[in-house]
């Protein structure tokens, strides 16, 4: 009482005197050895193993050498298993910074590297180097350090990073890092723990009896290297021969020696820093925060070995004690050594052993297995007899006597750690600083009850520690699936507006619908323009036969191939104006423009021509008048409908854009059909005329006529189909409406008509022979070009044959699925291919990838389909799903199918709108675009064959009239050509 | 007669001024979404296994807060049931497994790797992307990252996916508790060898 009135009476001073004060603390020589609460007085049994020196341990046959023998990361092996190695040598490398080295403590050879029992509580293996030693004991090469000073400290970590030096004192924290506490980290006092306050234990006594003057060294070195203000040992005073073996080797140097009072567990890290100098190192500080740093002794002992003689950490002083041993003792061990083997060492007498203790007996941990290896940590092992640790009494309840709360040196409440322990309440234990319990076994040695409360708060401490895992994991656990929902949102909404995307394109393209029906539009107008032109060409072809038979109605007859050339221009320009005014052909009307022109000047040259026929027709008076003025009116006729028609498409093409102006084909076609039986009434007409006046080319004529007829009838059949689905056109059709029917059938029907156009030419040709006519070789070109065509027919048609129960596959075949096969018929006459525009090759390669991604997903989606029924089916027979399961798979079945369909549906469309671009850019369609190729091909061998049979005979006019149809059927041909291959490219991504 | 009339006028304003701060108070600090969601989440074991029959934990802890029952997690067991009655004030109930494994032994997935025919559903059925791979490619497991929900093993084609039970390691063994009042303490200390 008087003693705190005294201090509360020094409180209120002016801060120089406590400065001063404070001053004269630090300076006091001897040192104020602080105390510390709780402890205990445990039987010491030192005198068991401290009365003879360090003998030399065992060389074992085999050494077990753990890859976690200190705290931290197991180091990784250097060697193999058959590797030899030498005393000394590194065998395994630190991995990490919080990790040591480990070397071959004797020479030998690697036998194994494998799970082996360790020095472990749990009794579980870990990975272990076994060394089968060879007996030599031979060194490896190594050089210790003369004069250390003269190293930087960053070289002699290194040496004490590389020698493998983990704390000896029994926790085996890597010294390496307690030394290299960097510059900012100033060091008040560096202790020295030579206390080894447990039982039993005598190797720490024994090492600083024998060996001062290398500690001493070792204390030196650290000194170096943490440059403390201050060096302590500590040591109990129940060692005075150490204390005076130290005090020694001191002499001289500014180590402080400081003896504390026996008690346990004074050895304690922060006990013994509070004994020493009275700072409290508070909950989850590390003492190097109260500017402190521990050393064991045995450490400093094994740090001067490593700088000064080179030698790394592969032997320690372990006291080998107990009833159990006949020459209890300390022994320097060979790390590695199993326990088996020190045993057999140190009981010559062969005593029985009840308990393997290693450790001390208050902190140690009982061995199940004596294959065990002593390690870096291993301070004691005891070789208890039965008697002298007998198994511990069964757990009584605790009766309350608080005698746990007054020895616990860490200032605990025992007691109540117990209870919360108990009762998994880890929350409240925690509460109550579980986490600083130092399991030095203090409460369990005094408890009355005999509880083994520091089993108690060990499991409590591996439980929090789990939980804190497990909270760990699940707080990763529950970022990654929130990771991924919002992945999987993202990619949906992404799904969603690429579908919102396509959505608005089809919408689009909807709107424009109109755009298409005018390129119907634009078809019939070329339709009209090929008859047109068709007209001219056999016109042409009868003038030249008759100029060749020197008949007199050559001029007329030429006059009027003028006019049809004229009429055939006229269509021309027509079918270009209306895919000008389309807003579909509006990115290729520059190209058009300059056909255009070049078409110009040919149609204004035929046109003098024709002037010129008529000119000298008429000055010759020919007879045949009244048929020229019929011809005329037919020209007049189908010029005024061409004219009609052109207005009907400068007309709609400007109001395409709008939905409403949809032109109904049917009408269109009800026109054209009119015009096409006008056009064969008036051949049949000039024909019978022919006849009459005796005419040579009257078979001719006749032919021309069944072609027209043949044209006829194929629009009227054309009409037929169009009136057939009428009802589907009132749909917002993006293709024609015809397309929707079967192509086999339409295919059959263009190879009649061809067949039939083949058979009506075959007849005109042997009409021809009969009549003795020239032009039967002619005739005879053209039947072979139908028939050439016609078995093309007949091909296509067995390829849609073959194709057409794949109809429905992913990929059709051209011939399977020409959406609009019957809208253009397949016709009998050659055919001028009219101007055709480029397709955008950009948009091609585009095409190309979507086909091909579409390509992809749909195979996949089907084979994912295909193995889904395939394991549904499997289940089903070898029935080891249950009802539910079957559902389920028959869902995901459903869903799969779903999916292809869907793939399939997409892929269908894309070729579909290839297939209506290819219609938008050329105005036909493929099968169109590849009779046109063929028969302009054939034109084009007619014509040139025609111009070298004429080249002796006819006249220079004639000739160049030829030539320049020649030169007119070759930019045809290869337009043709170009179209077609275009058109292939376009198509053939679909094969 | 007046001192009743000004004690009541008073008492009016009085109401309408606290009135309008609490409007006030209610509009202006309002909490977004629902706390209790948060707190109830944090007491599932987030091993997003479904076997709640909602797609994850957080979806569970909404259904919890909005009246379903509180006993549908097997792997966070008997002691996440306690903890969200304390939480909720609800009746404690018992766990509703229905045939679920054990929970409390920790198990991981394991792909049988050369059976696997990399058809990519396990990645697809795994909540937290514990499993990698590609189409036609051997798939694998992220052990660290598994949480053991078996989520994965149901949609393999081929059964090459085994659920393990994760040994414990020298970093994660920890000690017993001790087998309580009359019992001896070293006889429990189970050898476990990997």
């Amino acid at each position: 009482m008087s003693q705190a009135q005294t201090d509360k009476a020094q409180k209120p001073r002016s801060i120089f005197a406590r400065l001063a004060s404070g001053m004269r603390r630090s300076a006091t020589p001897a040192g104020k050895i602080h105390d510390f609460h709780g402890g205990i007085h445990p039987p010491e049994m030192k005198h068991l193993s401290n009365g003879t020196p360090i003998m030399a341990g065992p060389l074992p046959q085999q050494l077990v050498l753990p890859l976690n023998m200190h705290i931290g990361a197991p180091a990784k092996p250097l060697v193999a298993p058959g590797d030899k190695v030498l005393k000394g040598q590194m065998i395994a490398e630190p991995v990490g910074a919080v990790s040591a080295a480990i070397h071959a403590p004797t020479s030998g050879t690697v036998s194994a590297i494998g799970p082996r029992p360790i020095q472990h509580p749990s009794g579980m293996d870990a990975v272990c180097i076994v060394i089968d030693t060879d007996g030599e004991d031979q060194w490896i090469e190594h050089q210790g350090v003369t004069d250390f000073t003269e190293k930087s400290p960053a070289e002699l970590v290194d040496i004490i990073r590389h020698a493998g030096i983990a704390g000896m004192g029994g926790a085996g924290f890597p010294t390496s890092i307690k030394v290299n506490l960097g510059d900012h980290q100033r060091v008040e006092q560096l202790i020295i723990n030579a206390v080894e306050c447990e039982p039993y234990i005598t190797a720490d006594d024994r090492l600083m009896r024998e060996r001062a003057e290398q500690i001493v060294t070792g204390i030196h070195i650290l000194q170096y290297l943490l440059n403390p203000r201050r060096t302590l040992i500590g040591i109990e005073d129940n060692k005075p021969e150490a204390i005076s073996a130290i005090k020694r080797a001191c002499k001289g140097c500014d180590i402080e020696v400081r003896v504390v009072p026996t008690k346990y567990p004074s050895g304690g890290e922060k006990q013994l820093i509070q004994l020493l100098t009275g700072k409290e190192v508070a909950s989850g500080q590390l003492p190097a925060q109260v500017g402190v740093v521990c050393q064991n002794v045995g450490t400093a002992y094994a740090i001067k070995r490593a700088v000064c003689d080179g030698e790394p950490l592969i032997s320690r002083v372990t006291t080998l004690t107990g009833d159990g041993v006949s020459q209890p003792g300390n022994y320097e061990v060979l790390l590695g050594t199993p326990v088996r083997d020190l045993l057999a060492y140190g009981n010559l007498a062969g005593l029985e052993i009840g308990r393997l203790v290693m450790g001390g007996p208050m902190m140690g941990f009982t061995l199940h297995n004596p294959a065990v290896p002593v390690v870096k940590t291993t301070n004691c092992i005891i070789a208890a007899s039965p008697e002298e640790l007998p198994e511990p009494p069964p757990e009584q309840p605790c009766i309350r006597c608080g005698s746990c709360a007054e020895v616990c040196p860490a200032n605990l409440l025992p007691q109540q750690l117990y209870w919360h322990a108990k009762n998994d309440d880890l929350e409240k234990a925690q509460h109550h600083n579980l986490m600083d319990c130092i399991e030095c076994g203090a409460c369990a040695y005094v408890c009355p009850s005999h509880i083994p409360l520091v089993q108690y708060y060990r499991y409590a401490k591996a439980e929090v520690r789990q939980q804190a895992a497990d909270q760990l994991k699940a707080d990763k656990a529950r970022q990654r699936f929130e990771a991924r929902q919002a992945r999987i949102e993202h990619e949906q909404a992404e799904k969603e507006a690429r579908r919102q995307a396509r959505l608005e394109a089809n919408r689009k393209k909807k709107e424009t619908g109109p755009a298409a029906a005018s390129s119907v539009d634009v078809a019939a107008l070329k339709q009209a323009s090929l008859d047109a032109s068709k007209a001219y060409k056999a016109a042409v072809k009868a003038a030249k036969a008759a100029e060749a038979d020197g008949a007199d109605n050559v001029a007329e007859l030429k006059a009027q191939a003028e006019s049809l050339k004229a009429v055939a221009d006229q269509a021309k320009a027509a079918v270009r104006d209306a895919k000008d005014g389309s807003p579909v052909a509006a990115a290729p009307a520059e190209d058009t423009v300059a056909k255009l022109k070049k078409q110009v000047g040919e149609a204004s040259s035929a046109y003098k021509a024709a002037v010129k026929a008529a000119k000298a027709a008429e000055a010759e008076g020919a007879d045949n008048v009244a048929e020229l003025k019929a011809q005329a009116d037919t020209l007049k006729a189908a010029a005024d409908a061409l004219k009609a028609e052109l207005r009907d498409a400068k007309a709609n093409a400007p109001a395409a854009s709008a939905p409403t102006t949809q032109v109904d084909p049917v009408a269109e076609l009800k026109k054209q059909v009119g015009e096409a039986s006008s056009a064969y009434k008036a051949a049949v007409k000039a024909a019978k005329q022919a006849d009459e006046n005796g005419d040579d080319n009257a078979a001719e004529l006749r032919a021309e006529a069944d072609r027209l007829k043949a044209i006829a009838d194929q629009l009227k059949a054309e009409l037929r189909d169009a009136k057939a689905s009428a009802p589907a056109t009132a749909a917002p059709v993006t293709a024609p409406a015809t397309a929707k029917t079967d192509p086999v059938t339409a295919l059959k029907q263009q190879v009649g008509e061809a067949s039939m156009a083949y058979k009506a030419a075959v007849k005109a040709a042997k009409q021809a022979d009969e009549e003795g006519a020239d032009n039967v070789a002619e005739l005879r070109a053209e039947a072979d070009r139908l028939k050439a065509i016609a078995d093309q027919l007949k091909a296509d048609l067995r390829d849609a044959k073959a194709a057409a129960p794949t109809v429905p596959a992913p990929t059709p075949t051209p011939a399977a699925a020409p959406p609009a096969a019957t809208d253009r018929p397949a016709v009998t006459e050659e055919q001028a291919p009219q101007s055709l525009t480029e397709v955008d090759p950009e948009q091609a390669a585009k095409r190309q990838k979507r086909l091909k991604g579409l390509k992809t997903a749909y195979n996949m989606a089907h084979k994912q389909y295909k193995e889904a029924h395939a394991a549904f089916e499997r289940a089903e027979r070898n029935e080891t799903a249950s009802a539910d399961e079957l559902s389920a798979m028959q869902g995901k079945i459903d869903k799969l199918k779903a999916k292809a369909d869907n793939a399939r549906d997409a892929l269908d469309a894309l070729i579909e709108e290839a297939k209506a671009d290819i219609r938008a850019h050329t105005g036909k369609d493929l099968k169109t675009l590849k009779l046109e190729a063929a028969r302009a091909e054939s034109a084009l061998a007619d014509k040139q064959q025609e111009l070298e049979q004429q080249r002796s005979s006819a006249s220079e006019d004639t000739l160049e009239a030829l030539s320049s149809e020649l030169q007119a059927l070759e930019s045809e041909t290869q337009i043709a050509r170009k179209a077609l291959k275009q058109a292939l490219e376009e198509q053939g991504l679909a094969e | 007669m007046s001192g009743v009339l000004i004690a009541v006028a008073a008492l009016l304003a009085l109401a309408a001024v606290f009135g309008a701060v609490l409007g006030f108070a209610s509009e202006k600090f309002k909490v977004e979404g629902d706390p209790i969601v948060d707190q109830i989440d944090s007491l599932l074991p987030q091993t997003q296994c479904g076997q709640c029959g909602h797609p994850g934990c957080r979806p569970y802890a909404e259904a919890i807060a909005e009246g379903e029952e509180h006993n549908r997690c097997p792997p966070g067991g008997q002691d996440t049931v306690v903890a969200l009655s304390e939480l909720l004030g609800r009746e404690e109930l018992t766990l509703d497994d229905e045939g679920a494994e054990d929970a409390n032994v920790a198990k991981v997935a394991y792909i049988r790797e050369d059976e696997c025919i990399g058809c990519t559903k396990c990645i697809q059925a795994c909540p937290v992307d514990a499993i990698v791979g590609a189409a036609k490619l051997m798939h694998t497991v992220i052990v660290d990252e598994c949480t053991g929900c078996d989520l994965c093993v149901e949609p393999c084609p081929v059964d090459c996916i085994d659920m393990l039970e994760v040994k414990p390691t020298l970093q994660t063994w920890g000690w017993q508790r001790p087998a309580g009042i009359g019992e001896r303490p070293d006889s429990r200390i189970e050898v476990v060898n990997l």
